[in-house]
């Protein structure tokens, strides 16, 4: 259970260091897409379209956090993260494409995105479910939003963050993955109930 | 004349319920944070103890779900203005929507749009029971939808009885693992009909966690599934651990010969409710939370 400090872009030699129960905390920016921004930059990578920003080393949360806007400043109120398994279908092929290092939701992600973070050098980190105002708190400001015409959860929002943590290696790039561990250890258990 | 005092009142309850969780929880949690000897599972229990406290401090509301926003209200058949709870209870929904703020959780099945105020149709859901008296008791639910969408029915063989009770909601347990964010608290109900299960299991969860069940033989049933859902080993945030379950609230209602409904509601360890008591002079007493 080693402890890292990372900052972003993070390099895929970075990346290849940290295995599952690890804990790290981010720093610099992590950028909150759910399923319609998923979906929509794969749609952008396929028609050869730029997407608003370049994401290689960056963090990516599966959020959709609660945001108000105090004249023309955007806060962050609360940003815990949603459960990750509805990214599943995009994941493998966002992270090949745009080279996002690190996926930060919750509950865990299948085969096919671990098969991805192995082949591409990324990790999936599991960060408290509901710790909403802890995740706020390590968010320095919104940089900027792109994509709000899919409304307030679902657009991405660059968040300039210190100390975002603690984020627990789930998935690691080596084809680890601690929630399917977990899950089959718990199969074992149920036999003896 | 009360409408406003409702309407003021509930307000309160939504962000003491959002902001705070309830002492009986907090216990549990800390509790757990103890006992837990898996040290993922309690990096999460941590994290979680944290965030309470910050968002009490802050008074934001602890998780960025604010639910779907459930009242129960005990009414007295003698309290005045019964006609205007309705309405008081949207315009508070509404105004704890913008001012706390929620997250705007209303969606429209069928168009997909979001209200945009927490209100809709048959949302805030309202929960009736008329007491005697003339004074009203509010209870608010923001209710999370990551632990609402494992949420279960099962009719099973009456013949499996509580066996087959005990079997089903460990299955469910285990199909839910990391999903509804435990450590949870679930609320389990026998009985009645499909509808009457689903809706006191989901009442079940109201009860404070430190009390015993009233009857001596289901408090037992209560503290075996417990210990039978914390020995699957799904952890804190499903990460591994002895911590699974905070509580489990058992319910019944009497059942037709050939059925057997079981339901299980989950709940998310952000527990959120919170509960005051109108008097018939206006006098307002806070149940669930200190409040000065």
């Amino acid at each position: 259970m080693a402890v890292y400090r990372l900052k972003t872009p993070i390099s895929e030699e970075e990346i290849r260091k940290l295995t599952v129960n690890d804990i790290i905390y981010i720093n610099g920016a992590l950028v909150t897409a759910r399923d319609a921004a998923h979906k929509r930059a794969l749609e952008f990578h396929r028609k050869g379209k730029k997407l608003p920003l370049n994401l290689e080393g960056l963090a990516i949360f599966h959020c959709g956090p609660i945001v108000k806007k105090i004249r023309d400043e955007w806060i962050l109120v609360a940003a815990g993260p949603t459960t990750s398994a509805r990214m599943d279908l995009y994941e493998a092929d966002f992270i090949k494409n745009f080279k996002a290092r690190v996926i930060v939701g919750k509950g865990g992600m299948g085969g096919k995105t671990t098969e991805g973070m192995k082949k591409t050098g990324a990790v999936y980190g599991a960060f408290t479910g509901g710790a909403a105002v802890l995740a706020a708190r390590a968010v320095k400001k919104v940089k900027k939003v792109y994509w709000l015409d899919l409304g307030m959860p679902e657009a991405l929002w660059i968040l300039e963050v210190e100390n975002f943590g603690p984020v627990i290696v789930a998935i690691d790039s080596y084809g680890k993955n601690l929630f399917e561990d977990n899950q089959k250890k718990v199969m074992k258990n149920l036999k003896t109930l | 004349m009360f409408d406003k005092v409702i309407e003021t009142v509930a307000f309160k309850l939504i962000k003491l319920a959002v902001t705070e969780l309830p002492r009986d929880v907090e216990r549990a949690l800390q509790q757990a944070y103890k006992e837990e000897e898996s040290e993922t599972g309690r990096t999460q229990l941590k994290a979680i103890l944290e965030n309470v406290e910050l968002a009490k401090k802050y008074k934001i509301p602890m998780c960025q779900d604010t639910g779907i926003i459930i009242f129960y209200i005990k009414a007295g058949s003698k309290f005045k203005d019964l006609h205007k709870i309705e309405e008081a209870l949207r315009d508070a929904t509404i105004k704890a929507t913008k001012e706390i703020p929620l997250r705007p959780n209303a969606v429209n099945p069928f168009t997909r749009k979001n209200t945009g105020n927490n209100t809709g149709r048959y949302i805030p859901f309202l929960n009736w029971e008329i007491v005697q008296g003339n004074g009203l008791e509010l209870t608010v639910m923001p209710k999370g939808g990551g632990s609402e969408n494992v949420s279960v029915l099962g009719m099973i063989n009456p013949s499996q009885g509580i066996e087959g009770l005990k079997k089903f909601v460990i299955d469910s347990v285990i199909a839910a693992g990391a999903k509804p964010c435990p450590p949870i608290i679930l609320g389990v109900a026998v009985g009645g009909g499909a509808d009457i299960a689903i809706k006191l299991a989901k009442a079940a969860l109201l009860k404070p966690l430190d009390q015993l069940n009233t009857d001596p033989k289901l408090a037992k049933l209560e503290k075996e599934i417990f210990n039978l859902v914390n020995s699957t080993g799904i952890g804190p945030m499903g990460l591994g651990g002895k911590t699974t379950a905070l509580a489990v609230k058992l319910e019944f209602a009497h059942r037709h010969p050939a059925s057997y409904p079981v339901a299980v509601v989950f709940q998310c360890w952000a527990a959120r409710r919170a509960s005051a008591h109108i008097s018939a002079n206006g006098e307002v007493e806070y149940l669930s939370h200190r409040v000065i």
